[in-house]
């Protein structure tokens, strides 16, 4: 046990890390603990896409066709997907913007990780609005979850579904954003911890909340 | 980079100066863990009475008014559902994982507090819902554990309006809380262990509960997604899990869903909560088995990495609760041969604690007692597992009462008779008292015997082919006289051991005001929890200092040893016997 972490590298520091006397992994409870949940929130957007497939295969009707659905026709001109895209390119967006929190952070400063958290959040935001807008629009057109003039009744159904459980994780992100930028703006982490690791945490959570919009996107959109 | 010690985070304990904020809203860990136990235990009873009420039915058919076919099915369904979910699951993790986590790993606390609270606040909440169903229009649903659509949700099964949608949303609130507590247990067990705590020096009742935790993380997700989805099947009429149906003449507005994903869903989840139930009993009996039996755990890797082979392996099993649904033969060839699979690293725990006990210095104490009749009733009911694992044998044995008998051997009777050894064993601990001996004996020779009352005979009506889940059986052929009358020996047995479980509460509550003080460790055990410097613990558990770990939770009769045990945090002075375990 006495053998310092930095002896070993590689796979031995995995094995010398699982069985020494000391933390599995060298970093904060907090963060430790972000990741195990994000490991079971994994399973459950898993558990919603795999149904989605299911159903869109158990169905005898025919399924709408996404890229016509999710069209827009602006000055004439018809463009499929192209709120999608615009949405997508947003919540990209907002990841980098979440990055660079992260890297400021370390370097300690404060004002500028509360900036790009702000425009985090507000990205995020935009995105949860164009998602009202969506919504209100295929409503208008007739979708419902139970049934849509397109095709399939499943398509509502997992397209509210889905898309409304990642809105509410991407509405909950915005919130927590907003909290732990208050709390970075106040000191209250240099205070209580001297350091703005918390803000990685968040950063893990808004990442994922990304990631798991490009399987969404790839499943739901561009099948 | 210099060692990184894990002991004190420097962050203060919160420190609560009310009644209130210390037994009420409290954030200790072991407050927590009896707030938890207690809740567990009461909606457990209610689950005893209602399995009562249902023995009362098939013992003695046409003699209750009270006991119609509606009503049968409700206490069958509420029966499965708390007792594997919010007795079971509830009591072993929320219970005994919060209280034994931090102090046999030597921490101050759970890592998160707060959240741990809040967990058991949800929890309650979730048993409220869970019960408010008894009290709605039509009372709560029965559409059996299993909730498998479309008849749960159709006209003409009980409760299909309100009693659905308070089972789903409890199960919901259920699952936010176990998601709560649960990330506190497995960051605690890898974050916040003491200096000298290895991984491989946990006590194995840690490595039961954690592994447990991990399996729950995983699988409640499919359980939580398949509560959603019929949630909208119900409430918006949705297609998710429901095909095109013709209800009472009436065209139905559903059409295109799929049942069978439902039962996929609900059995990813549901074969996995079978280890969250019965790897902390795994875990458990192990220690109560060494401690007991004066003898360090027969192969103790073995025993870890068996139960981290069990949690594996119970993610690829699922389907063969549905052999009977319909699947393709190949499907029902893999999950046989999986299923099977598991009985090698199971054989493996079960040899090693007969092994643990061969040539021990057993003291047949009541925590020891029980401890045992988990061995016989976990053999029994894993002997007619591998029958049922087989695709041929279960066809036609899957709706009979063999079933029936299978898991409540396996997974009912087996975890409870550990729930009773832990609480016999640790009760010193958690009130500085010992229970009643007399009365723990008799307890448990009634349950045990009574047990085996019960269900022996049931396999033997699953034989015959006697169909479970039947409201009445009426004058079938096929049911010979001895089958009815052993129906009614078997609600006799039944009732006379729920009445028993009397003594057990009396004497645990009895015995927190007139029992015989314990002192701090009246087992002689090695393992951390027991050298806490307060019986029981205060908060905080350590005293100024964490504890320091020099060997393993196992140390009992080493040879040349000064006693006849060596507590965990004993050092390595020398003489022999005091030799530190790797």
């Amino acid at each position: 046990m006495a053998e310092s972490s930095a002896d070993v590298t590689g796979w031995n520091q995995i094995t010398h890390d699982w069985s020494a006397d000391k933390q599995t992994f060298e970093v904060p409870w907090g963060k430790a603990m972000m990741w195990i949940f994000l490991l079971s929130d994994t399973f459950i957007f898993s558990c919603f896409l795999t149904s989605y497939m299911t159903v869109r295969m158990s169905t005898v009707e025919a399924w709408p066709i996404p890229s016509e659905v999710f069209a827009l026709t602006i000055a004439g001109a018809h463009i499929p997907l192209l709120l999608i895209a615009i949405m997508t390119f947003i919540l990209i967006s907002s990841s980098g913007t979440m990055a660079m929190a992260v890297n400021y952070g370390y370097r300690g400063d404060i004002k500028k990780v509360v900036w790009l958290m702000l425009a985090t959040a507000a990205f995020g935001a935009s995105f949860v609005g164009m998602q009202v807008f969506e919504w209100s629009k295929l409503i208008e057109e007739g979708v419902r979850p139970w049934g849509n003039p397109m095709g399939a009744a499943q398509f509502g159904s997992c397209f509210f579904m889905i898309t409304g459980f990642h809105g509410l994780h991407v509405s909950a992100g915005v919130i927590y954003l907003l909290i732990v930028a208050k709390r970075v703006n106040s000191g209250f982490y240099m205070e209580r911890y001297g350091n703005l690791e918390m803000v990685e945490i968040a950063g893990l959570y808004w990442h994922f909340v990304d990631l798991v919009w490009v399987f969404i996107f790839a499943f739901f959109y561009l099948w | 980079m210099a060692y990184v010690a894990i002991a004190d985070r420097g962050q203060a304990l919160h420190d609560p100066k009310t009644w209130i904020g210390k037994y009420v809203w409290s954030q200790d860990h072991k407050i927590i863990a009896i707030q938890y136990g207690g809740t567990a235990m009461v909606v457990g009873l209610v689950a005893l009475v209602l399995s009562g009420l249902m023995r009362l039915q098939l013992g003695f058919p046409d003699t209750f008014s009270l006991i119609d076919p509606t009503a049968y099915y409700q206490f069958i369904t509420m029966h499965g559902m708390i007792m594997v979910i919010y007795l079971l699951t509830a009591l072993f993790l929320g219970g005994f994982g919060n209280y034994l986590i931090p102090l046999m790993l030597g921490a101050r606390d759970m890592v998160f507090p707060f959240m741990n609270m809040l967990s058991y606040w949800v929890y309650l909440g979730s048993v409220i819902v869970l019960l408010a169903s008894f009290f709605v229009p039509a009372g709560p649903t029965g559409a059996g554990w299993t909730l498998y659509p479309p008849q749960t949700i159709l006209p003409g099964t009980p409760g299909h309006d309100w009693g659905i949608v308070l089972m789903l949303l409890s199960l919901a609130l259920f699952i936010v809380a176990f998601t709560m507590g649960g990330l506190n247990y497995i960051t605690t067990a890898l974050q916040a262990r003491t200096r000298g705590m290895t991984l491989m020096r946990m006590p194995l009742s840690v490595w039961g509960i954690v592994m447990a935790t991990v399996l729950g993380l995983l699988a409640f997700p499919a359980l939580l997604v398949s509560a959603i989805m019929m949630l909208f099947d119900k409430l918006l009429f949705t297609s998710f899990f429901m095909p095109a149906l013709v209800s009472a003449g009436e065209n139905l507005s559903y059409s295109g869903g799929s049942p069978v994903l439902f039962q996929h869903l609900f059995w990813f989840f549901g074969h996995p909560e079978v280890y969250i139930v019965a790897l902390p009993a795994f875990g458990m009996v192990s220690d109560v088995l060494a401690v007991h039996a004066r003898k360090n755990i027969f192969g103790y890797r073995m025993m870890v990495w068996a139960i981290v082979a069990i949690g594996a392996l119970s993610f690829i099993v699922w389907a063969h609760h549905m052999y009977v649904s319909g699947m393709n033969p190949y499907f029902g060839f893999f999950f046989a041969t999986t299923t099977l699979i598991i009985a090698i690293p199971t054989a493996i725990k079960v040899y090693n604690w007969v092994l643990t006990l061969w040539r021990g210095n057993i003291q047949l104490t009541v925590p020891m007692l029980f401890a045992i009749g988990f061995v016989f009733t976990f053999i029994n009911g894993g002997l007619t597992g591998l029958f049922l694992g087989n695709v041929t044998i279960d066809l036609p044995l899957s709706d009979t009462y063999f079933v029936v008998a299978h898991f409540h051997m396996v997974m009912g009777v087996s975890p409870i008779l550990v729930v009773f050894a832990a609480i016999y064993h640790w009760y010193p601990k958690m009130t500085g008292r010992m229970y009643d001996e007399t009365l723990g004996q008799v307890h448990f020779w009634l349950t045990f015997l009574g047990t085996y009352a019960i269900y022996y005979p049931m396999h033997y009506l699953g034989f015959l082919g006697v169909p479970r889940r039947y409201f009445a059986m009426g004058n079938t052929e096929f049911m010979p006289d001895s089958a009815h009358l052993l129906n009614s020996g078997i609600s006799i047995a039944a009732l006379f051991v729920g009445v028993v479980q009397v003594i057990f509460i009396y004497n645990i509550i009895v015995s927190i005001w007139k029992g015989k003080p314990s002192g701090h460790n009246p087992w002689k055990a090695a393992s951390l929890e027991w050298q806490t410097p307060d019986t029981p613990p205060h908060h905080g558990n350590w005293g100024p200092d964490l504890p320091e770990v020099h060997r393993w939770a196992y140390d009992y009769a080493v040879p040349g040893a000064k006693d006849d045990f060596v507590a965990q945090n004993v050092p390595y002075d020398g003489t022999p016997g005091t030799k530190v375990e790797a």
